[in-house]
Protein backbone atom coordinates (compact mmCIF):
# COMPACT_ATOMS: atom_id res chain seq x y z
CA UNK A 1 0.00 0.00 0.00
CA UNK A 2 1.05 3.40 -1.06
CA UNK A 3 1.21 6.03 1.93
CA UNK A 4 -0.50 8.76 -0.35
CA UNK A 5 -2.33 7.19 -3.46
CA UNK A 6 -0.86 7.97 -6.65
CA UNK A 7 -2.58 10.19 -9.49
CA UNK A 8 -2.19 9.50 -13.10
CA UNK A 9 -3.68 11.06 -15.75
CA UNK A 10 -5.88 8.68 -18.48
CA UNK A 11 -6.47 11.70 -21.39
CA UNK A 12 -8.76 14.93 -21.02
CA UNK A 13 -11.56 13.12 -18.65
CA UNK A 14 -10.25 10.69 -16.57
CA UNK A 15 -8.41 10.56 -13.30
CA UNK A 16 -6.66 7.41 -12.38
CA UNK A 17 -6.01 6.88 -8.32
CA UNK A 18 -4.04 4.08 -7.43
CA UNK A 19 -3.75 2.81 -3.54
CA UNK A 20 -1.03 0.17 -3.99
CA UNK A 21 1.45 -2.05 -6.35
CA UNK A 22 -0.31 -5.65 -5.17
CA UNK A 23 -3.28 -7.64 -5.78
CA UNK A 24 -3.79 -7.19 -2.21
CA UNK A 25 -7.15 -7.49 -0.15
CA UNK A 26 -5.94 -5.16 2.08
CA UNK A 27 -5.24 -2.58 -0.88
CA UNK A 28 -8.89 -3.40 -2.38
CA UNK A 29 -10.27 -3.04 1.16
CA UNK A 30 -9.23 1.07 0.52
CA UNK A 31 -9.97 1.00 -3.05
CA UNK A 32 -13.39 -0.38 -1.48
CA UNK A 33 -13.88 2.51 0.96
CA UNK A 34 -13.32 5.47 -1.45
CA UNK A 35 -15.34 4.06 -4.03
CA UNK A 36 -18.70 3.35 -1.83
CA UNK A 37 -17.58 7.54 0.13
CA UNK A 38 -18.07 8.24 -3.84
CA UNK A 39 -21.02 6.40 -4.70
CA UNK A 40 -22.70 7.71 -1.85
CA UNK A 41 -21.84 10.97 -2.04
CA UNK A 42 -20.46 12.53 -5.60
CA UNK A 43 -17.47 14.44 -6.49
CA UNK A 44 -19.20 17.72 -8.18
CA UNK A 45 -18.01 16.84 -11.86
CA UNK A 46 -17.28 13.35 -11.57
CA UNK A 47 -19.39 10.92 -14.23
CA UNK A 48 -18.32 7.37 -13.43
CA UNK A 49 -16.04 6.04 -11.20
CA UNK A 50 -14.79 2.44 -11.92
CA UNK A 51 -13.18 0.25 -8.89
CA UNK A 52 -10.08 -2.29 -9.77
CA UNK A 53 -7.77 -4.44 -8.25
CA UNK A 54 -6.00 -1.24 -6.35
CA UNK A 55 -7.42 1.85 -8.03
CA UNK A 56 -9.73 4.00 -8.84
CA UNK A 57 -10.56 5.29 -12.59
CA UNK A 58 -12.02 8.51 -11.82
CA UNK A 59 -14.35 9.81 -15.25
CA UNK A 60 -15.18 13.40 -14.89
CA UNK A 61 -17.08 16.24 -17.28
CA UNK A 62 -13.62 18.77 -17.97
CA UNK A 63 -16.30 21.48 -18.00
CA UNK A 64 -16.74 21.17 -14.22
CA UNK A 65 -13.93 19.87 -12.79
CA UNK A 66 -9.87 19.12 -13.41
CA UNK A 67 -7.35 16.51 -12.05
CA UNK A 68 -6.20 19.29 -9.61
CA UNK A 69 -9.79 19.73 -8.06
CA UNK A 70 -10.50 16.14 -7.59
CA UNK A 71 -6.81 15.60 -6.41
CA UNK A 72 -7.51 17.52 -3.43
CA UNK A 73 -11.23 15.92 -3.30
CA UNK A 74 -9.67 12.39 -2.89
CA UNK A 75 -7.07 13.16 -0.22
CA UNK A 76 -9.73 14.84 1.87
CA UNK A 77 -11.89 11.68 1.63
CA UNK A 78 -9.10 10.11 2.70
CA UNK A 79 -8.40 11.81 5.76
CA UNK A 80 -11.50 11.44 6.56
CA UNK A 81 -12.41 7.61 6.12
CA UNK A 82 -12.36 6.51 9.71
CA UNK A 83 -15.79 8.85 9.76
CA UNK A 84 -17.49 7.64 6.90
CA UNK A 85 -20.11 5.18 7.35
CA UNK A 86 -18.81 2.13 4.98
CA UNK A 87 -21.27 -0.90 4.61
CA UNK A 88 -19.16 -4.06 5.69
CA UNK A 89 -18.93 -6.38 2.77
CA UNK A 90 -21.54 -8.75 1.70
CA UNK A 91 -20.76 -12.45 0.69
CA UNK A 92 -23.11 -13.89 -2.08
CA UNK A 93 -23.72 -17.98 -2.41
CA UNK A 94 -23.49 -19.42 -5.77
CA UNK A 95 -24.85 -22.58 -6.18
CA UNK A 96 -23.19 -24.64 -8.46
CA UNK A 97 -23.46 -28.28 -10.12
CA UNK A 98 -19.75 -29.64 -10.52
CA UNK A 99 -18.61 -32.30 -12.97
CA UNK A 100 -20.15 -34.06 -15.90
CA UNK A 101 -21.61 -31.96 -18.57
CA UNK A 102 -21.72 -28.96 -16.14
CA UNK A 103 -17.65 -29.11 -15.21
CA UNK A 104 -15.88 -31.20 -18.59
CA UNK A 105 -12.64 -30.39 -16.84
CA UNK A 106 -12.73 -32.28 -13.35
CA UNK A 107 -11.26 -34.79 -13.66
CA UNK A 108 -8.39 -33.15 -15.46
CA UNK A 109 -8.47 -30.43 -12.66
CA UNK A 110 -8.31 -33.20 -10.01
CA UNK A 111 -5.61 -35.21 -12.17
CA UNK A 112 -3.68 -32.48 -12.82
CA UNK A 113 -3.68 -31.72 -8.97
CA UNK A 114 -3.23 -35.21 -7.67
CA UNK A 115 -6.57 -34.86 -5.97
CA UNK A 116 -10.06 -36.87 -6.25
CA UNK A 117 -12.87 -35.04 -8.08
CA UNK A 118 -14.50 -34.86 -4.60
CA UNK A 119 -11.89 -33.32 -3.06
CA UNK A 120 -11.52 -30.26 -5.60
CA UNK A 121 -15.04 -29.90 -5.39
CA UNK A 122 -14.38 -29.46 -1.35
CA UNK A 123 -11.45 -27.50 -1.48
CA UNK A 124 -13.45 -24.92 -4.06
CA UNK A 125 -16.47 -24.74 -1.71
CA UNK A 126 -14.88 -24.22 0.82
CA UNK A 127 -12.66 -20.41 -0.23
CA UNK A 128 -14.47 -17.13 0.46
CA UNK A 129 -13.40 -15.52 -2.59
CA UNK A 130 -12.86 -11.66 -2.54
CA UNK A 131 -14.61 -9.65 -5.56
CA UNK A 132 -11.31 -7.57 -6.72
CA UNK A 133 -13.27 -6.04 -9.86
CA UNK A 134 -15.65 -6.78 -12.54
CA UNK A 135 -14.81 -6.92 -16.29
CA UNK A 136 -13.79 -8.92 -19.48
CA UNK A 137 -17.18 -9.43 -19.96
CA UNK A 138 -20.31 -7.75 -18.52
CA UNK A 139 -20.31 -8.75 -15.03
CA UNK A 140 -17.21 -11.12 -15.08
CA UNK A 141 -15.74 -11.29 -11.99
CA UNK A 142 -11.92 -11.38 -11.18
CA UNK A 143 -11.42 -13.34 -7.95
CA UNK A 144 -8.92 -13.69 -5.38
CA UNK A 145 -8.19 -16.14 -2.65
CA UNK A 146 -8.41 -19.74 -4.98
CA UNK A 147 -6.63 -22.59 -2.86
CA UNK A 148 -2.73 -23.51 -4.02
CA UNK A 149 -4.17 -27.29 -4.32
CA UNK A 150 -6.52 -26.05 -7.75
CA UNK A 151 -4.13 -24.09 -9.89
CA UNK A 152 -4.55 -25.54 -13.32
CA UNK A 153 -3.14 -23.99 -16.22
CA UNK A 154 -5.78 -22.80 -18.96
CA UNK A 155 -6.82 -25.50 -21.69
CA UNK A 156 -4.13 -25.59 -24.64
CA UNK A 157 -7.04 -25.20 -27.04
CA UNK A 158 -9.88 -22.71 -26.07
CA UNK A 159 -13.44 -24.00 -26.44
CA UNK A 160 -15.10 -21.93 -29.25
CA UNK A 161 -18.36 -22.09 -26.79
CA UNK A 162 -18.40 -21.82 -23.05
CA UNK A 163 -21.63 -21.47 -21.96
CA UNK A 164 -22.81 -18.75 -19.51
CA UNK A 165 -22.47 -19.87 -16.04
CA UNK A 166 -19.38 -21.84 -16.49
CA UNK A 167 -17.41 -22.05 -13.34
CA UNK A 168 -13.66 -21.93 -14.31
CA UNK A 169 -10.05 -22.31 -13.31
CA UNK A 170 -7.31 -20.58 -15.01
CA UNK A 171 -3.69 -20.52 -13.29
CA UNK A 172 -4.14 -19.12 -9.47
CA UNK A 173 -8.23 -17.64 -10.67
CA UNK A 174 -11.18 -19.11 -10.51
CA UNK A 175 -13.79 -17.35 -12.41
CA UNK A 176 -17.61 -17.69 -13.56
CA UNK A 177 -18.71 -16.73 -17.03
CA UNK A 178 -20.76 -14.48 -17.72
CA UNK A 179 -22.39 -14.26 -20.95
CA UNK A 180 -22.02 -17.04 -23.74
CA UNK A 181 -18.70 -17.07 -25.17
CA UNK A 182 -15.53 -18.67 -26.35
CA UNK A 183 -13.07 -19.34 -23.18
CA UNK A 184 -9.98 -21.44 -22.42
CA UNK A 185 -10.76 -22.03 -18.61
CA UNK A 186 -10.53 -25.28 -16.99
CA UNK A 187 -14.51 -25.28 -16.77
CA UNK A 188 -15.34 -27.76 -13.48
CA UNK A 189 -18.86 -26.84 -12.35
CA UNK A 190 -22.19 -24.32 -13.64
CA UNK A 191 -24.55 -22.10 -11.72
CA UNK A 192 -28.06 -22.18 -13.17
CA UNK A 193 -28.39 -18.28 -11.54
CA UNK A 194 -27.50 -15.43 -13.90
CA UNK A 195 -24.82 -13.18 -12.63
CA UNK A 196 -26.15 -11.11 -15.21
CA UNK A 197 -28.98 -10.52 -17.26
CA UNK A 198 -29.38 -7.22 -19.21
CA UNK A 199 -32.95 -7.58 -19.17
CA UNK A 200 -33.45 -7.81 -15.15
CA UNK A 201 -32.80 -4.89 -12.99
CA UNK A 202 -30.27 -4.89 -11.53
CA UNK A 203 -28.54 -6.21 -14.22
CA UNK A 204 -25.40 -7.45 -12.15
CA UNK A 205 -25.63 -9.95 -8.97
CA UNK A 206 -21.72 -9.18 -8.30
CA UNK A 207 -20.48 -6.45 -6.73
CA UNK A 208 -16.28 -4.99 -6.64
CA UNK A 209 -15.22 -5.42 -3.32
CA UNK A 210 -17.74 -8.00 -2.10
CA UNK A 211 -17.18 -11.64 -0.83
CA UNK A 212 -18.18 -14.86 -3.40
CA UNK A 213 -18.73 -18.50 -2.02
CA UNK A 214 -19.43 -21.43 -4.38
CA UNK A 215 -22.15 -23.82 -2.51
CA UNK A 216 -22.69 -27.28 -4.15
CA UNK A 217 -26.14 -28.07 -5.98
CA UNK A 218 -27.47 -31.79 -7.64
CA UNK A 219 -28.13 -32.14 -11.33
CA UNK A 220 -31.61 -32.13 -10.46
CA UNK A 221 -31.54 -29.08 -8.44
CA UNK A 222 -29.61 -27.07 -11.04
CA UNK A 223 -32.33 -28.14 -13.60
CA UNK A 224 -34.79 -27.08 -11.24
CA UNK A 225 -33.30 -23.47 -10.29
CA UNK A 226 -32.79 -23.16 -13.80
CA UNK A 227 -36.37 -24.02 -14.85
CA UNK A 228 -37.93 -21.60 -11.93
CA UNK A 229 -35.65 -18.37 -13.78
CA UNK A 230 -36.35 -19.35 -17.17
CA UNK A 231 -38.37 -15.93 -18.58
CA UNK B 1 -43.05 4.23 -37.61
CA UNK B 2 -40.92 1.96 -39.81
CA UNK B 3 -38.71 3.75 -42.05
CA UNK B 4 -36.03 1.23 -43.47
CA UNK B 5 -35.56 -1.68 -44.51
CA UNK B 6 -32.44 -3.07 -44.77
CA UNK B 7 -31.66 -5.08 -48.52
CA UNK B 8 -28.03 -5.38 -47.76
CA UNK B 9 -26.14 -4.47 -44.76
CA UNK B 10 -23.25 -3.07 -46.17
CA UNK B 11 -19.76 -4.40 -44.36
CA UNK B 12 -20.38 -3.63 -40.56
CA UNK B 13 -23.24 -1.15 -39.60
CA UNK B 14 -24.31 -0.68 -36.25
CA UNK B 15 -27.09 1.31 -34.19
CA UNK B 16 -24.80 3.83 -32.15
CA UNK B 17 -25.96 6.60 -30.10
CA UNK B 18 -23.53 8.23 -27.38
CA UNK B 19 -23.08 5.06 -25.62
CA UNK B 20 -23.55 3.39 -22.15
CA UNK B 21 -22.72 4.83 -19.12
CA UNK B 22 -22.48 3.76 -15.31
CA UNK B 23 -21.84 0.21 -15.77
CA UNK B 24 -17.82 0.13 -16.63
CA UNK B 25 -17.47 -0.63 -13.07
CA UNK B 26 -19.71 -3.94 -14.36
CA UNK B 27 -17.37 -4.39 -16.97
CA UNK B 28 -19.71 -2.92 -19.38
CA UNK B 29 -18.18 -0.79 -22.19
CA UNK B 30 -19.14 2.65 -23.32
CA UNK B 31 -19.55 1.55 -27.12
CA UNK B 32 -21.31 4.38 -28.81
CA UNK B 33 -20.53 5.74 -32.06
CA UNK B 34 -16.89 6.29 -32.70
CA UNK B 35 -16.75 9.70 -34.09
CA UNK B 36 -19.10 11.86 -31.67
CA UNK B 37 -18.65 14.96 -33.80
CA UNK B 38 -19.85 13.38 -36.90
CA UNK B 39 -22.79 11.78 -34.96
CA UNK B 40 -24.06 15.03 -32.99
CA UNK B 41 -23.90 16.79 -36.41
CA UNK B 42 -25.96 14.41 -38.17
CA UNK B 43 -28.49 14.29 -35.11
CA UNK B 44 -28.35 18.68 -35.27
CA UNK B 45 -28.90 18.44 -39.10
CA UNK B 46 -32.27 16.15 -38.84
CA UNK B 47 -33.17 18.23 -35.04
CA UNK B 48 -32.96 15.29 -32.82
CA UNK B 49 -31.34 15.88 -29.50
CA UNK B 50 -27.88 15.00 -28.98
CA UNK B 51 -28.32 11.50 -27.81
CA UNK B 52 -30.48 10.21 -30.12
CA UNK B 53 -29.33 6.91 -32.21
CA UNK B 54 -28.26 6.91 -35.40
CA UNK B 55 -26.52 3.94 -37.91
CA UNK B 56 -22.84 3.51 -38.28
CA UNK B 57 -21.69 2.16 -41.41
CA UNK B 58 -18.45 1.09 -42.06
CA UNK B 59 -16.33 1.27 -44.96
CA UNK B 60 -19.17 -0.30 -47.51
CA UNK B 61 -22.42 1.43 -46.42
CA UNK B 62 -25.89 -0.08 -46.37
CA UNK B 63 -28.29 -0.65 -49.07
CA UNK B 64 -31.77 0.94 -47.51
CA UNK B 65 -35.08 0.67 -48.52
CA UNK B 66 -37.24 4.00 -47.58
CA UNK B 67 -40.81 2.86 -46.42
CA UNK B 68 -42.12 6.00 -45.07
CA UNK B 69 -41.23 9.94 -45.46
CA UNK B 70 -38.53 11.12 -43.10
CA UNK B 71 -35.83 13.15 -43.35
CA UNK B 72 -32.34 12.52 -43.65
CA UNK B 73 -28.39 13.01 -42.85
CA UNK B 74 -25.34 11.82 -43.74
CA UNK B 75 -22.00 12.62 -42.21
CA UNK B 76 -18.56 11.34 -41.31
CA UNK B 77 -16.49 9.61 -44.14
CA UNK B 78 -17.39 9.80 -47.93
CA UNK B 79 -18.51 6.43 -48.42
CA UNK B 80 -20.59 7.67 -51.39
CA UNK B 81 -24.18 7.72 -50.58
CA UNK B 82 -26.78 7.79 -53.15
CA UNK B 83 -30.50 8.49 -53.18
CA UNK B 84 -32.01 6.32 -55.97
CA UNK B 85 -30.04 7.83 -58.88
CA UNK B 86 -28.09 10.48 -57.91
CA UNK B 87 -25.64 11.53 -55.12
CA UNK B 88 -27.18 11.90 -52.32
CA UNK B 89 -25.63 15.39 -50.79
CA UNK B 90 -23.77 14.94 -47.39
CA UNK B 91 -23.63 17.33 -44.16
CA UNK B 92 -27.30 18.21 -45.25
CA UNK B 93 -30.60 17.53 -44.14
CA UNK B 94 -32.58 15.55 -46.98
CA UNK B 95 -36.19 14.37 -46.96
CA UNK B 96 -36.97 11.10 -48.00
CA UNK B 97 -39.57 9.20 -49.77
CA UNK B 98 -41.68 5.85 -49.56
CA UNK B 99 -40.27 3.54 -52.28
CA UNK B 100 -36.91 5.59 -52.24
CA UNK B 101 -33.39 3.63 -52.19
CA UNK B 102 -30.42 4.77 -50.32
CA UNK B 103 -27.11 2.95 -51.68
CA UNK B 104 -22.92 3.35 -50.83
CA UNK B 105 -21.03 3.34 -53.68
CA UNK B 106 -17.63 3.28 -51.81
CA UNK B 107 -15.30 5.04 -49.67
CA UNK B 108 -14.09 8.45 -50.86
CA UNK B 109 -12.70 9.50 -47.87
CA UNK B 110 -12.73 8.69 -44.06
CA UNK B 111 -14.04 4.84 -42.84
CA UNK B 112 -17.49 5.81 -41.54
CA UNK B 113 -20.69 7.08 -42.15
CA UNK B 114 -23.53 8.22 -39.63
CA UNK B 115 -27.30 8.42 -40.96
CA UNK B 116 -29.57 10.60 -38.49
CA UNK B 117 -33.13 10.14 -39.16
CA UNK B 118 -35.68 12.73 -37.48
CA UNK B 119 -36.99 11.51 -34.60
CA UNK B 120 -33.92 8.56 -34.39
CA UNK B 121 -33.61 5.51 -34.73
CA UNK B 122 -35.79 3.38 -32.32
CA UNK B 123 -34.70 0.24 -30.48
CA UNK B 124 -35.05 -0.44 -26.97
CA UNK B 125 -32.87 1.21 -24.31
CA UNK B 126 -30.67 -1.62 -22.90
CA UNK B 127 -29.10 -0.22 -19.61
CA UNK B 128 -29.63 3.31 -20.30
CA UNK B 129 -28.73 3.01 -23.87
CA UNK B 130 -29.68 1.80 -28.06
CA UNK B 131 -25.83 1.25 -28.42
CA UNK B 132 -25.17 -1.92 -30.25
CA UNK B 133 -22.23 -4.12 -28.25
CA UNK B 134 -22.01 -7.19 -30.49
CA UNK B 135 -19.46 -8.77 -27.81
CA UNK B 136 -21.77 -8.40 -24.92
CA UNK B 137 -25.34 -9.19 -27.43
CA UNK B 138 -26.85 -6.20 -26.14
CA UNK B 139 -28.67 -2.74 -27.84
CA UNK B 140 -29.02 -2.27 -31.26
CA UNK B 141 -31.55 -5.28 -33.17
CA UNK B 142 -30.69 -8.12 -30.55
CA UNK B 143 -27.35 -6.77 -29.75
CA UNK B 144 -25.95 -7.48 -33.67
CA UNK B 145 -24.96 -5.35 -36.64
CA UNK B 146 -27.49 -4.89 -39.23
CA UNK B 147 -28.63 -7.79 -41.56
CA UNK B 148 -30.63 -8.03 -44.41
CA UNK B 149 -34.67 -7.79 -44.22
CA UNK B 150 -34.07 -5.84 -40.76
CA UNK B 151 -36.81 -3.29 -40.46
CA UNK B 152 -35.75 -0.35 -38.27
CA UNK B 153 -38.35 2.29 -37.26
CA UNK B 154 -37.94 5.90 -35.92
CA UNK B 155 -39.11 8.22 -33.11
CA UNK B 156 -40.89 10.96 -34.03
CA UNK B 157 -39.18 13.91 -34.80
CA UNK B 158 -39.83 17.14 -37.23
CA UNK B 159 -37.36 19.26 -38.63
CA UNK B 160 -36.75 21.02 -42.23
CA UNK B 161 -34.41 19.72 -44.88
CA UNK B 162 -32.01 21.98 -46.70
CA UNK B 163 -30.07 22.50 -42.80
CA UNK B 164 -26.87 22.59 -44.32
CA UNK B 165 -23.29 22.73 -42.25
CA UNK B 166 -21.10 25.61 -43.41
CA UNK B 167 -18.34 24.48 -45.39
CA UNK B 168 -15.63 25.41 -43.50
CA UNK B 169 -16.95 23.41 -40.71
CA UNK B 170 -16.92 19.77 -42.23
CA UNK B 171 -14.08 17.76 -41.67
CA UNK B 172 -11.48 16.55 -44.72
CA UNK B 173 -10.32 13.23 -43.38
CA UNK B 174 -6.81 12.83 -44.80
CA UNK B 175 -4.33 9.49 -45.24
CA UNK B 176 -2.27 11.20 -43.26
CA UNK B 177 -3.14 12.21 -39.37
CA UNK B 178 -1.90 14.13 -36.75
CA UNK B 179 -3.33 12.90 -33.48
CA UNK B 180 -2.56 14.76 -29.65
CA UNK B 181 -2.51 13.53 -26.91
CA UNK B 182 -1.74 13.61 -23.15
CA UNK B 183 1.27 11.23 -21.71
CA UNK B 184 0.28 8.25 -19.52
CA UNK B 185 -0.92 6.58 -17.12
CA UNK B 186 2.15 4.59 -17.52
CA UNK B 187 4.59 6.92 -19.62
CA UNK B 188 6.92 6.43 -17.00
CA UNK B 189 7.16 2.41 -17.91
CA UNK B 190 9.22 3.90 -21.01
CA UNK B 191 12.20 6.63 -21.42
CA UNK B 192 13.48 6.72 -25.13
CA UNK B 193 10.61 4.87 -26.35
CA UNK B 194 7.96 7.84 -25.50
CA UNK B 195 10.40 10.45 -27.58
CA UNK B 196 9.97 7.60 -30.61
CA UNK B 197 6.44 6.95 -29.90
CA UNK B 198 6.20 10.93 -30.70
CA UNK B 199 8.83 11.06 -33.17
CA UNK B 200 7.44 7.77 -35.39
CA UNK B 201 5.02 7.78 -37.87
CA UNK B 202 2.74 4.57 -37.70
CA UNK B 203 0.37 2.72 -40.62
CA UNK B 204 -2.85 1.62 -39.30
CA UNK B 205 -2.91 -2.49 -39.93
CA UNK B 206 -5.97 -4.56 -40.84
CA UNK B 207 -6.63 -5.29 -37.62
CA UNK B 208 -9.12 -2.17 -37.12
CA UNK B 209 -12.25 -2.26 -35.41
CA UNK B 210 -14.26 -0.53 -32.78
CA UNK B 211 -12.56 -2.60 -30.07
CA UNK B 212 -9.18 -0.86 -31.02
CA UNK B 213 -6.61 -0.24 -34.39
CA UNK B 214 -3.18 -1.74 -34.72
CA UNK B 215 -0.65 0.02 -35.25
CA UNK B 216 2.65 -1.06 -36.87
CA UNK B 217 5.99 0.92 -37.10
CA UNK B 218 9.18 1.83 -35.23
CA UNK B 219 8.98 -0.78 -32.29
CA UNK B 220 8.46 1.21 -28.87
CA UNK B 221 10.69 -0.16 -26.23
CA UNK B 222 10.18 -0.40 -22.07
CA UNK B 223 12.54 1.17 -19.99
CA UNK B 224 14.95 -1.60 -19.22
CA UNK B 225 14.37 -3.59 -16.03
CA UNK B 226 10.34 -2.89 -15.52
CA UNK B 227 7.64 -5.09 -15.90
CA UNK B 228 5.94 -4.99 -19.96
CA UNK B 229 2.27 -5.36 -18.43
CA UNK B 230 0.48 -4.73 -15.29
CA UNK B 231 -2.30 -5.36 -12.69
CA UNK B 232 -5.54 -5.38 -15.06
CA UNK B 233 -7.29 -1.85 -14.79
CA UNK B 234 -10.15 -0.36 -17.35
CA UNK B 235 -9.25 2.04 -20.28
CA UNK B 236 -10.56 4.89 -21.55
CA UNK B 237 -11.59 5.55 -25.26
CA UNK B 238 -8.43 6.59 -26.88
CA UNK B 239 -5.93 4.90 -24.58
CA UNK B 240 -2.50 3.53 -26.30
CA UNK B 241 -1.67 0.37 -25.15
CA UNK B 242 2.11 -0.77 -25.98
CA UNK B 243 2.27 -5.02 -25.55
CA UNK B 244 5.87 -6.76 -25.05
CA UNK B 245 6.10 -6.64 -29.03
CA UNK B 246 6.33 -2.48 -28.90
CA UNK B 247 3.56 -2.12 -31.68
CA UNK B 248 1.02 0.08 -30.44
CA UNK B 249 -2.39 -0.58 -30.27
CA UNK B 250 -5.18 2.09 -30.15
CA UNK B 251 -8.03 1.66 -27.94
CA UNK B 252 -11.18 2.29 -28.82
CA UNK B 253 -15.01 1.92 -27.56
CA UNK B 254 -15.66 -1.71 -27.13
CA UNK B 255 -12.73 -2.13 -24.45
CA UNK B 256 -12.79 -3.01 -20.65
CA UNK B 257 -9.83 -4.24 -18.87
CA UNK B 258 -6.67 -4.67 -19.52
CA UNK B 259 -3.47 -5.59 -18.81
CA UNK B 260 -0.63 -3.78 -21.32
CA UNK B 261 0.85 -0.70 -20.16
CA UNK B 262 -0.47 2.42 -22.22
CA UNK B 263 2.28 5.20 -22.73
CA UNK B 264 -0.21 8.24 -24.10
CA UNK B 265 -3.96 8.83 -24.03
CA UNK B 266 -5.32 10.47 -27.24
CA UNK B 267 -7.47 13.81 -26.24
CA UNK B 268 -11.19 12.87 -26.70
CA UNK B 269 -12.08 15.41 -29.30
CA UNK B 270 -9.14 13.38 -31.69
CA UNK B 271 -10.81 9.73 -30.95
CA UNK B 272 -13.00 10.51 -33.82
CA UNK B 273 -10.19 11.31 -36.03
CA UNK B 274 -8.27 7.53 -35.53
CA UNK B 275 -12.25 5.99 -36.38
CA UNK B 276 -11.85 7.95 -39.74
CA UNK B 277 -8.42 6.26 -40.63
CA UNK B 278 -8.41 3.11 -42.54
CA UNK B 279 -6.31 0.43 -43.01
CA UNK B 280 -2.80 1.78 -44.78
CA UNK B 281 -3.45 5.31 -43.73
CA UNK B 282 -0.67 6.87 -41.59
CA UNK B 283 -0.60 8.31 -37.77
CA UNK B 284 1.70 10.42 -35.99
CA UNK B 285 1.31 11.78 -32.76
CA UNK B 286 1.63 15.34 -30.71
CA UNK B 287 2.01 15.84 -27.06
CA UNK B 288 -0.32 18.30 -25.48
CA UNK B 289 -0.73 19.15 -22.07
CA UNK B 290 -3.87 18.46 -19.88
CA UNK B 291 -4.54 22.41 -20.28
CA UNK B 292 -4.22 22.76 -23.33
CA UNK B 293 -6.51 19.83 -23.82
CA UNK B 294 -9.22 21.52 -22.21
CA UNK B 295 -9.03 24.38 -23.57
CA UNK B 296 -9.10 22.80 -27.52
CA UNK B 297 -12.37 20.93 -26.09
CA UNK B 298 -14.09 24.07 -25.31
CA UNK B 299 -12.57 25.20 -28.50
CA UNK B 300 -14.29 22.43 -30.51
CA UNK B 301 -17.80 22.59 -28.01
CA UNK B 302 -18.26 26.22 -29.20
CA UNK B 303 -17.82 24.78 -32.47
CA UNK B 304 -20.74 22.81 -32.38
CA UNK B 305 -22.40 24.77 -30.34
CA UNK B 306 -22.57 27.71 -32.58
CA UNK B 307 -23.13 25.19 -35.84
CA UNK B 308 -26.38 24.37 -34.10
CA UNK B 309 -27.39 27.56 -33.35
CA UNK B 310 -27.18 28.79 -37.50
CA UNK B 311 -29.60 25.35 -38.05
CA UNK B 312 -31.79 26.21 -35.62
CA UNK B 313 -31.46 30.08 -35.73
Amino acid sequence: MYDKPHFLLAGDRGLLVEFGAAIDPEINRKVRQIFLSLEKVPIHGVTEVIPTYRSILILYDPFQSDPDKLRQEILDRENKLDKLEIPPPETIEIKVAYGGDFGPDLDFVAHHNKLSPEEVIEIHTSGTYLIYMLGFTPGFPFLGGLSEKLFTPRLEKPRQFVPAGSVGIAKNQTGIYSIDSPGGWQLIGRTPIKIYDPTRSPPFLLKAGNYLRFERISGEEFQEIAATHKD
Amino acid sequence: MDIFEVIQPGAYTTIQDRGRFEYQQYGVPICGVVDSFAYRVANALVGNSQDQAVLEATVFGPTLKVLNQGLIAVTGGNLSPFLNNAPLPMWESVTIQSGDLIQFKGVKCGCRAYIAVAGGIDVPVVMGSRSTYVAGKIGGIDGRPLAARDRLNKGKGIAKAGNRVPSNLIPTYSNDIEIRVILGPQDDYFSEGVEKFLSSTFKVSHKADRMGYRLEGDMIMHRDGVEKSIISEPSVPGGIQVPPDGQPIILLVEQTVGGYTKIATIISPDIGKVGQAKPGDRVHFKEVDIEEAHRILRMEEEKIESMKMSLTG
